[in-house]
Parts: C-alpha cells; sequence; structure tokens
C-alpha cells in the first residue's frame, strides 16, 4: 500500500473483516434482507451506498466546524437525503427496470443506520480525506455481504447468476435439473437471508474468537 | 470375554482422544455406562435422556409400521389392486404387496433420514468435543413421518442439515434449542421445494409420475378436497379413524396416535395437560367456525365454506392435528415448562392450527406452523406465568404481615 499510509489503508479494511457494519455492527439488516435475493440488484445497492457515504462523509466532514451541534442531525438528514435523491434520479434515468425492482429500498438508504452512524461517529471528528476512506470502507464492508448474500440466494433460490441459467433450465430440464435438482423456494423469500447472514456472522466468529462478546 | 467388557477396554483407549464423543455415543447406547458418580447427592433413576428418548420411539414404532403399510395400501387401492378396507385388521390392508411397496418407499427416508442426522451431530460433538446428544434419535423417526411419501431423498438430506444445524446445533445442541428440529426440517421443505410438500399429487406414491395419463394416481388428502369445496371425497368416517387416507407418513391412523398418546401419558413422558388443551383449543375454534357458518354470515360460494362447515369435532379426524398435539407440541425442551403455561401454550396451537387450516387454503395444514409459533413463545408465557405467581405470592405475604 504505496498509496496510503498504514492507518489510513487500516480505515478501509477494518470495515471489511473484523469491523463489518452488518456482521459486527449489525447495521444496516433491513436493506440487506430486502434487496439480496438478486445479484444485480445487490451490487445496484453496495455501489448505490459507497457514493452516498463516499461523498457524505466528506460533505459533513468538511463542514465539521460550522454545524451547531445541535441540529447537527438534521443537517445529516439534509445531506444523505439530496445524495440519495442524485442516486435515485441517475437509476430512473439510466436503469429504470432496476429502480423498480429495488423501489422504496432506493430512499431508505436515507435511514441506513450505517450511514448517520458513520456520519456521527467519524466524519464529525475527521478531515475529508481520512473520512472519505472511511466512508468507502464502511460501504464496501456493507457491499460485501451484500454481494455474498446475493450470490448464494439467487444461485441457490433462483439457479441463475446476474440472471443467466449457470445451473441449467428448470422448464427443458438441461443441466443440473436434468438429473433432479430443484431451486429452492425458501431461498428467494427473506427470512433465508436473515439466516445466511447468520451464518457468515457464525463462521466469522468461529474464525476469529475475538470477536465473541463476553455475557 | 462379552461386548460389554470389550466396550469398557476400548473406551479407555479412546479417552481423550479427538473420536471420545463418537466412541461414547456408541458405548452409552447399547449399555449403561461405567461411570459412577463419586460424590454428592446420589439419586438411582433408570429413565435418562437415552431410555426417555427411546421410549418415544417406542410409541412411534406403531406409526411407522401403519404408514408403511399404508402407503403401499393407497398405492395398491387406485391401481384397483386392493378394494377397500373395511376393518382394522382387513387382509385388504396388511398384505405383503401393500408392505413391499410401502418398504421400498418408506424405508429409504428413515435411513435417510438418521444416517444424515446422526452424521451431522457426529460432526458437531467431535468438532466442539462434547458428548453425542440424544436428541436425533426422535427427531430421525419424527422426520419420515410428517413427510410426504414420495418426497425426493436428497430434498430431505439437504432439509435435516439444515434442521439439525440451525434449527439446534446454533443454539448449543439438545435441549437448547427454541424450535422444533423435526418441524423446522418440516418448515424447510415446505418452504424450499412447495411442489413436493403440498398440493394434490404428492400424497399417494407415484401420483406425481403418473399426472396427466389416463391411468393417473390422484394424490389428493381430505383437506386439500376440503379446502376446495368439495367435501370429504368418498372416505369415512371410520377411514379416518382408522387411518385408511392419503396423508404424510405416519400421521394418517389417529387410533395408532392415541395408543402412542396412551404410552407417551402413562410412561409421564408427554404431558397430557399440553394434549389435552391442544384438543380443546381445536374444537373451540371449531365452533366458532361453525357459530359462523350456523349464523349465515358466509355462503356456499365462499372459499372458506368447505373447511369451515366441517363439524367441529372432526376437524380432529382429519390432517395431523392429534399426530401435532400428541409428538410434536408435547417436545419437552421447546414447549412451555410451567403447568398454567402449558395449558395456555397447548389451546394456542389448537386454535391457531385451525384457523390456518380455514383461512389459509395455500397452507391446507397448519398444524407444524402453529406449533412452531407457539414455540416461539413458550419463555414469553412461561415468564409471564412465573412472574403471575410472584406476584400472587408477594400479596399474600402483605396481607399476612399487615
Amino acid at each position: 500500500m504505496g498509496l496510503l499510509s498504514k492507518k489510513d489503508a487500516k480505515l478501509i479494511l477494518d470495515p471489511l473483516t473484523d469491523d463489518n457494519p452488518i456482521t459486527i455492527q449489525v447495521l444496516g439488516i433491513c436493506s440487506a434482507l430486502a434487496i439480496t435475493a438478486q445479484l444485480k440488484p445487490s451490487i445496484v445497492m453496495a455501489v448505490s451506498v459507497i457514493f452516498v457515504l463516499g461523498i457524505g462523509n466528506v460533505v459533513i466532514s468538511l463542514m465539521r466546524n460550522i454545524i451547531p451541534s445541535k441540529i447537527r442531525i438534521i443537517v445529516q438528514l439534509i445531506v444523505v437525503a439530496t445524495l440519495v435523491i442524485i442516486v435515485d434520479q441517475v437509476l430512473k434515468a439510466f436503469a429504470y427496470e432496476l429502480s423498480k425492482e429495488l423501489s422504496v429500498f432506493i430512499g431508505l438508504i436515507i435511514t441506513n443506520c450505517i450511514i448517520m452512524g458513520r456520519f456521527e461517529a467519524f466524519a464529525l471528528g475527521n478531515g475529508p480525506w481520512r473520512s472519505f476512506l472511511d466512508g468507502v470502507g464502511n460501504a464496501l464492508g456493507y457491499g460485501v455481504i451484500l454481494v455474498v448474500v446475493g450470490f448464494f440466494r439467487e444461485l441457490l433460490g433462483s439457479g441463475t447468476l446476474f440472471g443467466f441459467k449457470v445451473l441449467g433450465d428448470p422448464i427443458t430440464k438441461t443441466g443440473l435439473y436434468a438429473i433432479g435438482y430443484e431451486n429452492n423456494g425458501f431461498m428467494v423469500l427473506p427470512p433465508m437471508a436473515l439466516i445466511v447472514v447468520g451464518i457468515i456472522i457464525w463462521v466469522q466468529r468461529s474464525r476469529n474468537k475475538a470477536l465473541i462478546e463476553e455475557n | 470375554m462379552g461386548l460389554k467388557q470389550s466396550l469398557h477396554k476400548m473406551k479407555m483407549k479412546y479417552e481423550g482422544t479427538k473420536m471420545a464423543p463418537a466412541f461414547n455415543a456408541i458405548h452409552t447406547f447399547l449399555y449403561l455406562p461405567n461411570e459412577t458418580t463419586h460424590n454428592g447427592t446420589h439419586v438411582k433413576v433408570a429413565d435418562d435422556l437415552k431410555r426417555t428418548m427411546n421410549m418415544v420411539i417406542m410409541a412411534l414404532v406403531p406409526c411407522l409400521l401403519f404408514g408403511i403399510f399404508n402407503a403401499g395400501y393407497q398405492y395398491n387401492l387406485q391401481t384397483g389392486e386392493v378394494t377397500k378396507a373395511l376393518s382394522f385388521f382387513s387382509t385388504e390392508f396388511w398384505n405383503f404387496s401393500n408392505f413391499s411397496i410401502g418398504a421400498w418407499k418408506v424405508l429409504p427416508l428413515v435411513i435417510v433420514s438418521y444416517g444424515v442426522g446422526l452424521l451431522v451431530e457426529f460432526i458437531f460433538a467431535v468438532i466442539k468435543g462434547h458428548e453425542v446428544e440424544e436428541g436425533y434419535l426422535v427427531t430421525g423417526m419424527l422426520v419420515p413421518l410428517i413427510v410426504p411419501v414420495d418426497i425426493p431423498l436428497w430434498m430431505l438430506s439437504v432439509a435435516v442439515v439444515f434442521g439439525v444445524v440451525i434449527g439446534k446445533e446454533v443454539f448449543g445442541g439438545t435441549g437448547m434449542n427454541i424450535l422444533n428440529p423435526a418441524l423446522t426440517i418440516r418448515a424447510f421443505l415446505f418452504f424450499a421445494y412447495p411442489t413436493w410438500m403440498s398440493g394434490d399429487k404428492v400424497w399417494v406414491t407415484g401420483a406425481v409420475d403418473t399426472v396427466g395419463q389416463p391411468d393417473a394416481i390422484s394424490g389428493e388428502t381430505i383437506l386439500g378436497s376440503l379446502a376446495q369445496n368439495k367435501g370429504f371425497a368418498d372416505w369415512s368416517m371410520m377411514d379416518q379413524f382408522l387411518g385408511f387416507i392419503p396423508g404424510s407418513v405416519g400421521e394418517t391412523s389417529k387410533l395408532l396416535i392415541i395408543v402412542g398418546a396412551l404410552i407417551l401419558i402413562l410412561s409421564k413422558i408427554g404431558s397430557w395437560r399440553i394434549i389435552l388443551s391442544t384438543l380443546v383449543g381445536a374444537l373451540s375454534m371449531g365452533l366458532i367456525f361453525n357459530g359462523v357458518v350456523e349464523m349465515g354470515w358466509i355462503d356456499e360460494s365462499s372459499k372458506f365454506f368447505g373447511l369451515m362447515n366441517v363439524v367441529f369435532w372432526q376437524h380432529l379426524f382429519i390432517g395431523s392435528i392429534l399426530f401435532g398435539a400428541v409428538y410434536m407440541a408435547t417436545d419437552p425442551v421447546t414447549a412451555s415448562q410451567t403447568n398454567k403455561g402449558k395449558w395456555i401454550y397447548g389451546f394456542l396451537i389448537g386454535f391457531i392450527s385451525i384457523m390456518i387450516r380455514v383461512f389459509n387454503p395455500a397452507y391446507p395444514e397448519g398444524v407444524f406452523l402453529a406449533i412452531l409459533l407457539m414455540n416461539v413463545f413458550a419463555p414469553t408465557i412461561d415468564h409471564y406465568v412465573v412472574e403471575g405467581n410472584i406476584k400472587k405470592r408477594a400479596k399474600r405475604l402483605k396481607v399476612k404481615t399487615a
């Protein structure tokens, strides 16, 4: 990492693993359950959040010394809302089908706890460059989980990836379907997303015992 | 030197190794372990967890045997091989042809259920270094009894792995689970592969393969035809009571379930409070629906009419409410623990089962959903029962001291 100092690199890498917003901090679960039935919306959602959180963190960080602390939540909300509307409009203009599929969940990025959490916990107390890295890192950590969950749910639930029939055709019975394989309808339902996220948390904690809380 | 001695000797060799839990499981399954407690209270009882589990399995064996014959009987009945059995000991039912067809279908289910389930348990025991727990002995027996006879074996294996890992092991193994593992397995199958778990083609063996052919086999259950306002088809009350009807493998014979219930109640393994209150709950919901029909609030054009119009006590003879009440709701781990809690828990299971059955034609049998739901609420019920008791006693104390 010649580009980034060790401390800065940590800002990006930590949220990907041991400080992941979804699996460790358990934030942003709602959208992770709602839009991960397929891979494509998961990726679009991840990219949107990277954009919103990266830029938002920079904006808040630049304004951090002039925001009166009493109204900071309102200011933060306005910043997120503006960015989310930009994302929403871009999607509506260039990927209408997708934006219909994601429907209300793009709008709901505003209420994603990860974003407000990073504004409060990091951007208000750090410079723009570090805030940018922190924002991108956390959004990436969120995105990685979304993509992993989306991958398994689409593969096992619909037998496709990005809409391509990778396991064969369930109707004409080719590929795996020829030997009696069937799609797992449970995977498409939201409860299964919760279970997949749970399994990821389980695997992560059994690999790194330091993450297990004492009770 | 007998088997017992050599096992005891082998135990020394395995002591402390990774495979010790796996070995101990086999050892204690066959014989009483040669360990004695050295201090503290000595309570001598023979019915440890393993014996308790075995008792439940004994109570399930009649249902399994009947299920094997019934699987073949339903098939032969439709192909015209046998005629309708009129009494319980009819040779139209208890014959070799029925048995061989049924055994060919049902025994693989039993073997897969036990094989996969115990394998998962062994793996977890070896990784975590604890003893293999007995919980799966009953689950493994229940699973083949609550699935349609034609369910593909690979689906069953996937579901068993899911049920044991997610339903039980993640919570800490036997005794720590919130949900009944057997029902978790069924719920998984139901939501993952709905075409194999519901509808009118899966309940009689061979029905799926003959769809559309002139000699097609119908796999419709009574509940299914009632949900479509088609009445009881031509199944008599006696058929339903004795169990000569299509359905999941082991749940059809109400007579044998009652026998099983008696075994469980007399050996004090199953709680009679739960069984009784479940039935009371089901009857009261049935009565309410009968009342709705009586008042003329719905007429025959309603899609709920068929099931609402069923005389309330007949609800106990169709579907699996009786099987659920006796073998599933009474699971001591997932049920309520307090006596008052048991009444509430059971009542709500029966009540909700019939409600789901009538109101949701997509889920013609709601018993397993109702039990899973109440499993989740059981600790809450217990909590409030205990709190209530504490409050009552605290009040009494106040009165006395005042």
